[in-house]
């Protein structure tokens, strides 16, 4: 067992940073710094520099514009990104779409789609989870039914992230609602200028516009954009579950939190002393800093295959999902109880922006609030965490 | 041994509970969270005319020398209908502070007129640097012939925005965080030299930054004896937190409510989400926090007019558990109704919010077990 970098992986680390520090847009650097909203541009910009740099999917194939690096060169990009603390490139295209096309898309599909994902050139965003349909996501209802070369879709999607940018959106729809319900559900690609489709925002707790309702009126979706064969949605789509194995566990983001999560209790003079020398304290931050490394380390083995006895029963990134969620959520929780009641101003919501659009107290604390009650998703989306403790029963445990 | 409540304590909380059922669900508290001014001045004249406005007060004043147990069960109906009406911040913390410190002359001056609902009053007590140490005070009033000048900067005054009166703490003597030389004052929110930047907090309500520059204050502005007002603060403090601790009690059985509602109704894999034991357990759970909260709310509530270092205990005890069951009640409300509990149209996001701040406020679970381990070792 030898977990230490090669020569050659330093270097690579080297070329990443150098890369972050000189390519890295000032302009996102800022905005992260004074807790500003990031607009769709800002997410495009970052992908651009990426892909000129030819790093914009370090996980595809080669030949489809991927960078062959080894998984430990992976890690390291991921970890440098954290540390930089740079802008999330949003996985819906990349990471959720694109595997999916590889594996079971027709030729038109790759070779129309996957460059413009590459790119940028399309925003995708995730048609899964109806009102009627969250964790028991295989009793979906929208409904699509075979008209000529075309299908008819109708019926609803929600949570649906950033569907207010999206050119595209990929859809589980119900093709056949005689059998077994996992086996009348297909997989397809719609383009969200069709007519029929409207878009209703869900401003969640924190006040922010993310997520959505996507409503679907006879909107008319030809069947070459169906990917792979009618009614075998439900195994692509958790093939695409879980083809990430790591990266769900988000630890890099975590290590950031931590050290931010420090440098502010340092900051923090309460009593003549920083809040960083208060025992309770730095208690917390201690534990949640050890239980950090145990998931980095579970992360580690699962990419190098060595988790749960080597078996590989699939259920790797349910574990790391459980425990990265709830990590983040600490650290979001641990950041309120340090900025006290300077995280009390509220962030974005209905109010106009100038109401609010100060500080109070110590800086730092700006949004403190809000971030606590956004990070409260990372345990129901993708999956809720009870979902993913059922996962492992059944198929870890054999109950 | 007798737990019930009195006629008049049930009459306060049929009173309460009506209004909010006819008055106060979400979407009215909705439409006055996002109005201009965040705050209803009808309702708070009807508060005023179902006389809730007078209960802590003396009879002499206007008042219907209510104890303790009856603003407990008026603040936890208001916790039930997420009052956002500063009820709390005039009645009860500053109203506690002018009760308790405040001269003959000041009690006639200004408690008719909070019964009367014709004032609101907001405490200016943190600091940016503060956190939960009451006694770390930079902000300056200095003797002068016939009064003081006040300069300093006061953060997060809840319901600074709607107040008529500030009540401010402020150091005539000592250094930063000395308990000695902290003096209390009465101030008019419109006296020259007094600034405010006001914002909306997180779980809707309205609060300011305001900064004191040279503001005039007459000798008659003094709340209680120069330099030793710091008892008279603490005293008011821990009533004030046995009241938002109340409040967090109606709050959390609200949400269990709403949720235990929401796990019969709402159906996945074909039967109601409430026939999972993973559920039935965390809404038991829920139960037992909820209970707990009751009982520590009752304990310090009958314990704030015991001697000093028994309130201090028992009111740190009661706001340590309530923060912890407040963010477990809360944390797991909105969990348990997936993304519907990340939305704003539920009140239970709005109650989350409401619930965390509760656990931040007048010091967190950290602040309130340390206090409560020194008072006991």
């Amino acid at each position: 067992m030898d977990l230490s970098f090669s020569e050659k992986d330093f270097m690579f680390r080297e070329e990443v940073r150098e890369f972050i520090r000189t390519e890295y847009p000032g302009d996102l650097r800022r905005k992260m710094k004074q807790g500003k909203e990031f607009a769709k541009e800002d997410f495009l910009c970052w992908q651009r520099v990426l892909y000129n740099k030819g790093w914009a999917a370090p996980s595809w194939p080669v030949e489809y514009g991927g960078t062959g690096w080894s998984a430990t060169q992976r890690y390291i990009f991921q970890e440098e990104l954290g540390q930089a603390a740079t802008l999330n490139i949003l996985p819906f295209g990349l990471k959720m779409l694109a595997p999916v096309l590889m594996a079971y898309g027709s030729d038109y599909q790759k070779g129309y789609f996957l460059p413009r994902i590459l790119t940028g050139q399309d925003w995708w965003c995730q048609g899964y989870s109806e009102p009627g349909a969250g964790s028991d996501l295989a009793s979906l209802r929208t409904s699509a039914v075979k008209d000529g070369d075309e299908y008819v879709v109708n019926g609803s999607k929600t949570w649906t992230s950033f569907a207010q940018w999206a050119d595209w959106i990929f859809c589980l729809v119900r093709t056949n609602s005689m059998v077994k319900k996992q086996a009348g559900i297909s997989f397809l690609l719609i383009d969200m200028k069709t007519p029929g489709i409207t878009v209703r925002p869900i401003i969640t707790i924190d006040g922010m516009h993310e997520v959505n309702e996507v409503f679907f009126d006879n909107v008319r979706v030809p069947i070459k954009n169906r990917v792979g064969e009618e009614n075998m949605g439900w195994t692509y789509a958790k093939t695409l579950l879980s083809h990430e194995r790591t990266g769900t566990a988000e630890v890099p983001r975590s290590k950031y939190g931590i050290t931010s999560l420090k440098k502010n209790a340092r900051k923090h003079i309460s009593n003549g002393k920083s809040l960083l020398e208060d025992e309770y304290l730095s208690n917390k931050l201690a534990q949640l800093e050890i239980d950090l490394l145990a998931l980095e380390y579970s992360d580690l083995r699962v990419l190098s295959d060595d988790f749960l006895g080597k078996k590989g029963t699939g259920a790797e990134p349910s574990i790391l999902k459980i425990k990265g969620s709830e990590i983040q959520q600490r650290v979001t929780e641990l950041a309120l109880e340090i900025t006290g009641y300077a995280g009390f101003s509220s962030l974005g919501g209905p109010l106009p922006m100038e109401s609010n659009a100060y500080p109070t107290g110590p800086g730092f604390g700006f949004g403190a609030g809000s971030e606590y009650f956004n990070m409260r998703k990372s345990t129901i989306y993708g999956g809720s965490n009870e979902i993913q403790r059922n996962i492992i029963a059944k198929t870890v445990l054999g109950l | 041994m007798d737990f019930s409540f009195s006629e008049e304590q049930e009459l306060y909380r049929a009173t309460v509970s009506r209004f909010i059922q006819n008055q106060y669900g979400l979407e009215a508290r909705q439409k006055i969270v996002n109005s201009d001014l965040g705050m209803s001045r009808e309702n708070w004249q009807q508060f005023a005319d179902l006389g809730l406005l007078a209960i802590p007060f003396a009879e002499e004043y206007g008042g219907l020398e209510g104890s303790a147990v009856d603003t407990m069960v008026v603040m936890e109906e208001f916790g039930r209908g997420l009052v956002i009406e500063p009820y709390f911040e005039t009645v009860i913390f500053s109203g506690g502070i002018l009760s308790i410190g405040g001269s003959n002359e000041q009690k006639q001056q200004y408690i008719p007129r909070i019964i009367s609902g014709e004032c609101i009053f907001a405490t200016a007590f943190a600091e940016s640097q503060s956190r939960y140490n009451l006694a770390d005070i930079k902000t300056t009033a200095k003797v002068r012939n016939g009064g003081f000048i006040l300069n300093g900067k006061k953060s997060v005054v809840w319901a600074g925005p709607w107040a008529d009166y500030l009540i401010v703490t402020a150091r005539t003597s000592g250094s930063q965080f000395d308990e000695k030389g902290v003096s209390l004052f009465l101030v008019d929110k419109n006296s020259e030299g007094i600034s405010l930047k006001n914002y909306p907090t997180i779980d809707g309500g309205r609060a300011s930054e305001i900064s004191f520059e040279n503001v005039e204050l007459s000798d008659e502005s003094l709340l209680g004896h120069i330099d030793d007002g710091f008892d008279l603060l603490e005293a008011a403090v821990d009533r004030a937190r046995a009241a938002i601790c109340a409040e967090a009690v109606g709050a959390m059985k609200a949400l269990h409510e709403t949720t235990l509602d929401y796990v019969k109704l709402r159906e996945q894999f074909g039967v109601p989400i409430g026939n999972f034991q993973v559920i039935q357990h965390r809404m038991v759970d829920m139960l037992i926090a909820y209970e707990e909260a009751v009982s520590i709310t009752y304990m310090a509530t009958l314990h704030l007019d015991h001697p000093v270092e028994e309130r201090q205990k028992s009111v740190s005890a009661a706001k340590a558990k309530i923060g912890q069951s407040a963010r477990y009640i809360g944390q797991e409300a909105v969990q348990i109704h997936g993304g519907m509990g990340m939305t704003d149209e539920l009140n239970v996001g709005h109650y989350f919010k409401r619930l965390t701040m509760i656990d931040v406020s007048l010091g967190n679970q950290d602040y309130h077990v340390r206090r409560f381990a020194d008072l006991t070792q």
